[in-house]
């Protein structure tokens, strides 16, 4: 079956990450199939690749990328909350008049149009949050 | 459907909102700190019970655990499951909502 | 083949920035052409309440844009009648949302439905999508 993701929670905070995380690597070993994993509000904040945990603790921001990169997985940051939040990568950082980009490998900013299309294209869409 | 709640009914409305809109048949999974609408003996534990009858709950035991809720104080009847039994209701159920 | 969408909100706006990217969310949809509907329910309700005045607090007020819906042809706009009336709410108290009605020779109408708890859950469990903020 053709599963969809939303986060919408960022990562430490809440547990919305987490969840997703282990709701996203459970389909994977059960055969199914991951279409999109779209973040949204301050889920976009999974994707920054500065995140520093203090060692004993599991780095979100490194499983996705970890994962995605296994399973050829397409995670999407919202762009209109990346900008707000501060998450760029290089076109969006030179686009608008940024220094650096900070997002992690594995992702990539796009538009809320992919989130309805993964409604649309998925059998599943499930939502995690606040 | 497959209904998700995350929140704490002490706390929150979630569940009760959630229970008032979820129609026979469908299914209640909590999750995160929703697990704490899965334990007995609480205020809010007979609306759960209540509802029984018409829905079929779920509860994510690494949530129950991380949270030193013992499983025998889950009221009877709530299905105690792992996350790939969550992916299993998730496919079961055609759709699914979170009551955020 | 379309399908059907359901935008549940039952945030408060301002406390939260949930309210407003949802309806980003809705607005982008929109281009989509699916059945979209939107449901209020619980502090929900209080998104639609009309006289929202931000210019103290310094942010932007958004809620003259649920009013645009309507010519995105987003028409269906479900409020719950239990949760406005817990909050001591009308439907006076709301932003009137009309939309012209392509099949009726553009006739003016309105897109907030008043439905009670038990109708929501139908209308809920007739989606095929269900997000929400």
């Amino acid at each position: 079956m053709k599963f969809s993701i939303l986060v919408s929670e960022g990562p430490y905070t809440h547990e919305a990450a987490d969840t997703a995380y282990n709701f996203t690597k459970a389909a994977l070993e059960k055969g199914h199939e991951i279409y999109r994993i779209f973040f949204y509000h301050d889920g976009v904040n999974n994707g920054t690749r500065l995140t520093t945990p203090p060692q004993d603790d599991r780095n979100i921001v490194n499983r996705w990328s970890e994962l995605a990169q296994a399973h050829e997985l397409d995670l999407v940051l919202c762009v209109a909350a990346a900008q707000r939040r501060g998450i760029a990568d290089a076109d969006e950082a030179k686009r608008n008049g940024k220094d650096a980009d900070n997002i992690a490998p594995g992702f990539r900013i796009s538009g809320l149009g992919q989130l309805i299309e993964a409604g649309i294209e998925s059998d599943r869409l499930i939502t995690f949050g606040d | 459907m497959l209904h998700t709640v995350n929140k704490s009914p002490l706390e929150r409305n979630a569940l009760e909102s959630c229970l008032k809109h979820a129609v026979k048949g469908s299914a209640v999974l909590l999750i995160e700190d929703g697990v704490y609408g899965a334990m007995k003996g609480t205020v809010k534990s007979s609306m759960v019970e209540d509802a029984m009858k018409d829905i079929s709950f779920y509860v994510i035991r690494p949530d129950l655990k991380a949270r030193g809720i013992d499983e025998s104080r889950v009221i009877d009847g709530i299905e105690i499951i792992d996350y790939h039994g969550f992916v299993d209701l998730a496919a079961k159920y055609d759709k699914t909502q979170s009551w955020l | 083949m379309s399908k059907r969408f359901l935008y549940v909100n039952r945030k408060a706006p301002y406390g939260t920035i949930y309210a407003l990217e949802s309806l980003e969310v809705v607005l982008i949809g929109a281009a989509f052409e699916q059945d979209v509907s939107l449901a209020f329910l619980d502090d929900g309700v209080f998104q639609l309440v009309k006289g929202q005045q931000t210019d103290e607090l310094g942010v932007k007020n958004f809620s003259p844009t649920y009013k645009a819906l309507g010519d995105y042809d987003v028409n269906k706009i479900y409020v719950e009648k239990e949760s406005l009336e817990a909050r001591g709410l009308s439907l006076d108290d709301l932003l009137p949302l009309t939309y012209e009605d392509e099949d009726d020779d553009w006739a003016e109408k309105d897109s907030i439905k008043l439905v009670s708890a038990a109708e929501l859950a139908e209308i809920m469990e007739a989606q095929d999508v269900v997000l929400s903020f």
